[in-house]
């Protein structure tokens, strides 16, 4: 199957299919990538880290370049994925393109450069030239060795030094899932510069039911100082893939929060990578997977500490139904000059059903010896006291049991900072377990 | 109101011998009734069996409440009735806020009495009424149900609940355990002033030092699960001066 993708991209490259746009040194750096991925090939259980998720439901169908939708998507389409403001700068790509009748980049706040990767190249050459693909490494990575490949569109943001930007940008992802077996490789880049402040929202959305597939990369660099809380929404159709890097790289003194937020595909998998390479930086990773029916979704987290005095806090809550399939890997690997690291990693889960999953693997590497490290799993049901108690306060078992299982998602929904953002996967959450 | 009649109960899904051995005990509307004993006697069983804790298992006997067996019973339908259990350790409930879960229970009640629900704004009104009673904070009320709450912050907001819920047989399961004087007082002011005629309530408690603020019309003293001695108010006063142990070596003496 791997002979397919190396087809595809020599007609991709061959018919220009927008390789035109971009630097001299893109068409070297994507021949590598897609040779990198001949001699990687996609991974197998025997691989570690891809030990409890089979790709083989991705590597085994063919999956086309997603060509420009069939049909426009109105702005009427995107109601039930918007929320917020409708003043937040918005980027929305249709089947992995660029829309600008969908996107909203006037009024911009001062400090903030929005815009797209094909744009970018032209209005933004230095910024792509000095971060992109160098934070995200293909050589390890045969799906990040792909998107590299046949990145094509993506959002580019640019928050500028000591900029402290209120307004998310929200970038929305839409499949038309008209057409089974499409793929699309969106390429994103966030900088945020020396103090400055921004929160990017990075949504993954279906207008109908279709198996296509998304390879998504984003690349986030932290400066000095910086705070950059990016949050990730994958609602994929419930027939699609998903498969998400986000890796991020970050300079000292800054913070940077994540959170996954994860309903949709039949098989995701999402990577978060980060690495702590200046002093005093910090990140804190949080992440809320909810699956049903026979939905598999993956995290893996990796955070390095590689600098002395830097802090980790994660949170990873997953509710499971059905006979769905749960997997989280957290890696929190502490090197030996990373002295005073002070890491905490906490898993649970909560499984609704008999017939549902988790495997659940946190993992302590640690190489220094003044260290202050914590992590811990759960697996559990619902709580039999707390179901007695609110029973005994007159509330039926249903609600209940809605309530408790709501609450167990909410506990991490709090951790979310911008309040709108949270109200909105708050009512999406309670929606789900209430009737 | 209350009629129990040779009440047995032991640990659900266990051969262990039972905690309750032949509970009598009759309330009627207006009175107060303390319910006391050393640790171990079943007290607090009595009162877990009463809300229809599923952890306990009724063995013998019956607990009517107006006419309604409250044995038949499920917890959540116990509590529709009337009845209501302040916590001896009130569960903590993060990410369910207080106010939202006052809410669904006040409206869970409603809908079973067939009356509209009330919406948030209208609740609000209700709760805000209530929290004086129990001098707290508004803000408390956004917080998620008892998480992070001090001892006493948790057994004022069972009061709390009591109060917007309006139960006709309030049971509270040794609720001066582990507060300061000052906190048993706000209790025991808020279990005072929302005493009714047509309700009644049953004060488990260990010590006497409650009943100085909530003055029972009756005190009963259980020993191995059974009522070994019933009396006035004055009945606690005079465990307080001779301690447990009377009651027990009467017990001894009568079998």
């Amino acid at each position: 199957m791997t002979r397919t993708y190396v087809d595809d991209f020599a007609a991709f490259t061959a018919n220009g299919g927008g390789v035109a746009e971009g630097p001299e040194w893109l068409p070297s750096l994507r021949h590598s990538a897609i040779e990198r991925f001949s001699e990687l090939g996609f991974p197998t259980r025997k691989n570690e880290d891809w030990h409890f998720t089979s790709v083989a439901p991705i590597a085994e169908r063919e999956f086309q370049l997603a060509p420009p939708a069939p049909r426009r998507v109105e702005a009427a389409d995107l109601v039930p994925f918007s929320f917020g403001h409708p003043e937040w700068p918005r980027l929305v790509f249709v089947d992995g393109r660029f829309d600008a009748e969908l996107s909203s980049t006037k009024n911009l706040p001062r400090g903030l450069f929005v815009t797209n990767l094909k744009r970018a190249w032209r209005e933004a050459g230095v910024l792509l030239e000095q971060h992109l693909t160098k934070v995200a490494a293909f050589e390890n990575d045969a799906f990040t060795a792909l998107n590299t490949a046949f990145m094509n569109d993506g959002a580019v943001v640019h928050v500028a030094p000591d900029a402290e930007i209120e307004a998310p940008v929200h970038v929305m992802f839409v499949s038309t899932g008209l057409t089974d077996s499409l793929v699309t490789y969106p390429r994103n880049l966030v900088v945020a510069e020396r103090n400055s402040k921004a929160t990017v929202l990075e949504s993954y959305v279906s207008l109908a039911d279709a198996a296509y597939l998304t390879n998504t990369v984003s690349e986030l660099v932290l400066r000095t100082g910086a705070t950059l809380e990016h949050i990730k929404l994958q609602r994929e159709s419930e027939k699609a893939f998903h498969v998400g890097n986000v890796q991020v790289t970050q300079e000292r003194d800054s913070h940077m929060l994540s959170f996954s937020f994860a309903t949709g595909a039949a098989l995701s998998r999402t990577n978060v990578h980060t690495s702590l390479a200046g002093e005093g930086c910090g990140a804190t990773l949080d992440g809320l997977y909810m699956v049903d029916g026979e939905q598999h979704v993956d995290h893996q987290t990796l955070v390095e500490h590689i600098e002395p005095n830097t802090f980790s806090r994660e949170l990873y809550k997953g509710i499971l139904d059905g006979a769905s399939h749960g997997v989280f890997n957290g890696r929190v690997y502490v090197h030996a000059k990373a002295q005073k690291t002070d890491g905490k990693q906490q898993n649970n889960n909560l499984l609704l059903s008999e017939r549902a999953q988790i495997d659940t693997k946190p993992q302590l590497e640690i190489f220094a010896d003044d260290v202050r490290c914590t992590h811990g799993a759960t697996v559990g049901r619902l709580d039999d006291v707390a179901l007695f108690y609110m029973k005994s306060r007159g509330i039926s078992a249903e609600r209940a049991r809605e309530l408790l299982t709501y609450a167990f998602a909410a506990d991490v929904l709090e951790k979310i900072d911008v309040r709108a953002i949270r109200d909105e996967l708050e009512e999406q959450t309670l929606n789900r377990f209430t009737k | 109101m209350l009629i129990i009649k040779d009440l047995h109960a032991r640990v659900a899904g266990t051969e262990d011998r039972e905690i309750l051995k032949g509970i009598d005990l009759t309330v009627n509307a207006g009175e107060v009734h303390a319910v006391m004993g050393p640790n171990g006697s079943g007290k607090s069983t009595l009162a877990q069996v009463l809300a229809g804790n599923p952890a306990y298992e009724v063995t013998g006997g019956s607990a009517v409440l107006d006419g309604q067996d409250l044995l038949e019973m499920d917890p959540e339908v116990r509590a529709q009735t009337g009845v209501f259990m302040a916590f001896q350790y009130p569960v903590e409930i993060p990410g369910v806020s207080n106010a939202y879960f006052l809410r669904t229970a006040y409206n869970e009640i409603r809908k079973s009495k067939g009356l509209e629900e009330v919406d948030p704004l209208e609740f609000l009104d209700i709760m805000e009424e209530q929290l004086a009673l129990v001098d707290m904070d508004p803000a408390m009320l956004e917080r998620s149900v008892n998480a992070g709450f001090s001892g006493g912050e948790k057994k004022r907001n069972e009061i709390l609940q009591m109060a917007v819920l309006r139960p006709r047989l309030s049971i509270l399961d040794e609720t001066d355990s582990g507060l300061d004087i000052d906190a048993l007082r706000i209790v025991a002011e808020g279990v005072n002033k929302l005493k009714r005629p047509d309700s009644a309530t049953i004060v488990v408690t260990h010590y006497q030092r409650l009943l100085n603020y909530i003055v029972p019309d009756f005190v009963h003293v259980l020993s191995a699960g059974r009522i070994v001695k019933s009396g006035g108010k004055e009945l606690a006063l005079e465990l307080e001066a001779k301690g447990y142990e009377w009651v027990e070596q009467k017990e001894e003496a009568l079998a």
